[in-house]
């Protein structure tokens, strides 16, 4: 009766009360384990199951992962060493397989050589995402990232140095025609900027840079020797198509995204046929369209690398994914927002980069990233056009030889680790990516 | 109702001129089928302070959403600055920029710190140095009397400091009209205050200002003109003496009723 009393009473309160300390006698390790472990029967019945379960596939693994044989000339004496060393019956891993053909996993059939080119490639694909990916870094590395694809191409394929340079130079023509055009208006600008450098790459480039060549002979410093893109195959096969997809795909895919947003009708209907068309097929048939059909719709005698055939493939490909990923970043944004821009005076092109795609890209992050994971896994489909994918085509390679045949978990399981490797650098990167943008302070 | 306008107004600077700021004239809006907006017709002079009131749906936000054209009317005649509103892109840009808006919602950029809300249409619009433009928008930030918080992100603020940022973005173009959509509707009571507080600051010093508002008391204190506004159309308009006194429509007498009436 006391308290309902004091609760009736007028009440004033004469000093605040300072936040407390919360109880501690919920924490701790046992607390814990009874928290989340043995909280009830069922849960303790889960519990053991899922023990036993580990515990089974330990006692499978761990042995045979134990028992591993590093230094073998085939699979035969690989298990002879297994048996010596553990009895008969016993199995253990044979990694010497990856040891005597980890060049093949990696580089395919590309020269032994001119191993160093791909290598230098690569290291230099880091120095070039290093400026795009983390901000902190001066802004005039960007430079080497613009130029990195003209590089990497030159490396990879080798050749004239011209051919890059004239390629990249109708960029620079494409530039200096908005510039120059500008004043006749946009419509102008934008069509010279498109149209002349296409043009240029039609009819001028390719004579150019083989006349160029000509002239200067085939001589260290401008000329690489080639490698045809049959000899493609592994890792530097699928990281080729895989950032080329990536890098190509993000700027497609947004321009998709606010096409299908667009108030303009044809570009709308443009937009959603090709982002439903593209993703209503399996990726293989857009495959197999790149490496059979394509041949029939162009001139006959005309060479149309493979591999860049299937890298526009798998950029359409992931583009109609991210363009619908984006989209909903784009419809998550508020009204309010695209109202103030336009309030300000900002025009649609300003307001878009930027307003609205800062923030939508960022909400897509998730999706964006799982969908660049999924098209640097889905290089592995390029076996069915013919080209050695580091899955599928080498290992069947590897293990077609009369050394290695019979061989089966461990090319897998080292393609694997490769894979996942990367991939899980995307992810943690994705994740430091949204910390960072983060400025909600919700 | 008037408690939160306790200060004296300095009206020195509050001086309409002849020059016409806005003309509106046979105006008519639809969506759809349905007619928001019906036979609009309305001078606003440089210099004045309009408040607009009237039931929600009446149309308020939608006129002066119609006189930025963030809504695109179908028929008649908006005229701001001398610049006629028409589907022309070039000149609705123009429009845009020289008046400014404000939102029942802020509207803030949140991935943008407060100075790069400010600065940000000054330089991509107006093409000021970066430099320059920080000046101007810490001093009004200053203005609205919060320029410590110019390195944070809006998510940081409290309502009513960000409708504060809301009207220093606004002011950083330099406008010559401002408009208010339902500015204090948003925010706790404890906010209304700092943010009509700027507001008489900016009509103070003679802006020409349109607020949709219920905030009566700022109606009465600092306006020259009250509109009131039913079913989409001018119901009746007066100096806000009069017409808080001396309602003539019946509908205008009902509507004050009610929102005086407690």
């Amino acid at each position: 009766m006391s308290d309902t009393h004091a609760q009736t009473v007028p009440f004033v309160r004469e000093t605040m009360l300072p936040p407390a300390q919360p109880p501690t006698n919920e924490a701790g390790a046992v607390s814990w384990l009874r928290q989340n472990l043995f909280s009830g029967p069922l849960n303790i019945a889960l519990t053991i199951l899922g023990l036993l379960t580990i515990y089974y596939l330990l006692q499978e693994i761990v042995p045979w992962l134990m028992r591993s044989v590093w230094e073998a000339d085939n699979i035969a004496q690989c298990r002879q060493i297994v048996a010596e060393r553990w009895g008969a019956g016993a199995t253990g891993a044979c990694w010497a397989v990856i040891r005597e053909r980890w060049p093949q996993f990696l580089y395919g059939f590309y020269p032994q050589h001119l191993y160093w080119r791909p290598t230098l490639a690569l290291a230099l694909l880091f120095v070039a995402l290093a400026p795009v990916l983390f901000s902190a870094l001066p802004r005039r590395l960007m430079w080497f990232s613009l130029a990195y694809p003209f590089v990497a191409f030159w490396l990879l394929w080798g050749g004239s140095v011209f051919l890059p340079i004239m390629v990249a130079a109708g960029f620079v023509i494409g530039w200096a025609a908005y510039a120059l055009l500008h004043r006749f208006g946009t419509i102008a600008a934008v069509a010279g900027a498109v149209l002349i450098p296409i043009l240029w790459w039609l009819f001028l480039a390719g004579d150019l840079s083989r006349d160029l060549a000509g002239l200067l002979g085939r001589s260290a410093p401008l000329w690489l020797e080639p490698v045809r893109s049959d000899k493609f195959g592994g890792f530097v096969l699928a990281i080729t198509i895989g950032v080329s997809g990536i890098a190509l795909s993000l700027p497609l895919g947004i321009m998709l995204a606010l096409g299908r947003r667009s108030d303009m009708f044809l570009i709308k209907a443009l937009s959603v046929s090709f982002i439903e068309f593209i993703r209503g097929v399996p990726l293989i048939t857009l495959l197999f369209t790149a490496s059979l059909l394509l041949n029939y719709f162009l001139p006959p005698g005309t060479t149309f690398d493979i591999i860049l055939r299937v890298i526009i493939m798998v950029t359409l490909f992931a583009a109609a994914y991210i363009a619908e990923v984006i989209r909903g970043g784009l419809a998550a944004l508020p009204r309010g927002q695209y109202e103030a821009a336009d309030a300000l005076g900002l025009d649609y092109w300003r307001a878009q980069r930027l307003i609205i795609l800062p923030q939508a890209l960022k909400i897509s992050i998730p999706g964006i990233v799982s969908t660049f994971i999924g098209l640097f896994k889905d290089t592995t489909l390029v076996v069915f056009v013919g080209l050695l994918d580091p899955l599928k085509g080498i290992t069947d390679a590897v293990r077609a030889s009369t050394d290695w045949k019979g061989i089966y978990w461990e090319p897998y399981i080292f393609v694997g680790l490769i894979f996942f490797a990367f991939n899980f650098a995307m992810s943690r990167y994705s994740m430091y990516l949204e910390r960072r943008l983060k400025t909600d302070h919700r | 109702m008037s408690e939160v306008i306790e200060r004296q107004i300095d009206r020195s600077h509050m001086q309409v001129s002849d020059e016409v700021a806005i003309q509106i004239s046979q105006m008519n809006k639809w969506y759809g089928s349905f007619h928001v907006l019906r036979d609009i017709n309305m001078t606003v002079h440089k210099g004045e302070r309009i408040v607009i009131c009237g039931p929600s749906g009446s149309g308020k936000s939608t006129l002066i959403r119609c006189i930025n054209r963030l809504e695109e009317h179908q028929s008649g005649q908006i005229v701001v600055d001398g610049i006629e509103l028409t589907s022309d892109l070039k000149n609705i840009d123009k429009v845009r920029s020289e008046v400014g808006m404000v939102f029942q919602h802020f509207n803030l950029f949140p991935h943008l710190t407060i100075l790069e809300n400010c600065t940000l249409a000054p330089i991509w619009v107006r093409k000021t140095p970066r430099k320059e433009a920080e000046e101007v928008a810490m001093h009004y930030l200053k203005k609205v009397k919060i320029p410590e918080q110019a390195y944070k992100y809006p998510g940081q603020l409290s309502g009513g400091q960000q409708q504060r940022v809301a009207i220093a973005r606004s002011l950083c173009m330099k406008p010559r009209i401002m408009l208010f959509d339902e500015p204090t509707s948003a925010l706790d009571p404890e906010m209304i205050k700092e943010v009509l507080d700027t507001m008489i600051e900016l009509a103070e010093e003679g802006m020409t200002m349109l607020c949709v508002t219920h905030e009566m008391g700022f109606a009465q204190a600092v306006a020259n003109r009250v509109i009131f506004m039913d079913q989409g159309q001018i119901v009746e308009q007066n100096e806000p003496g009069e017409f808080f006194r001396n309602p003539k429509s019946e509908r205008t007498k009902l509507f004050l009723s009610q929102i005086l009436g407690h």
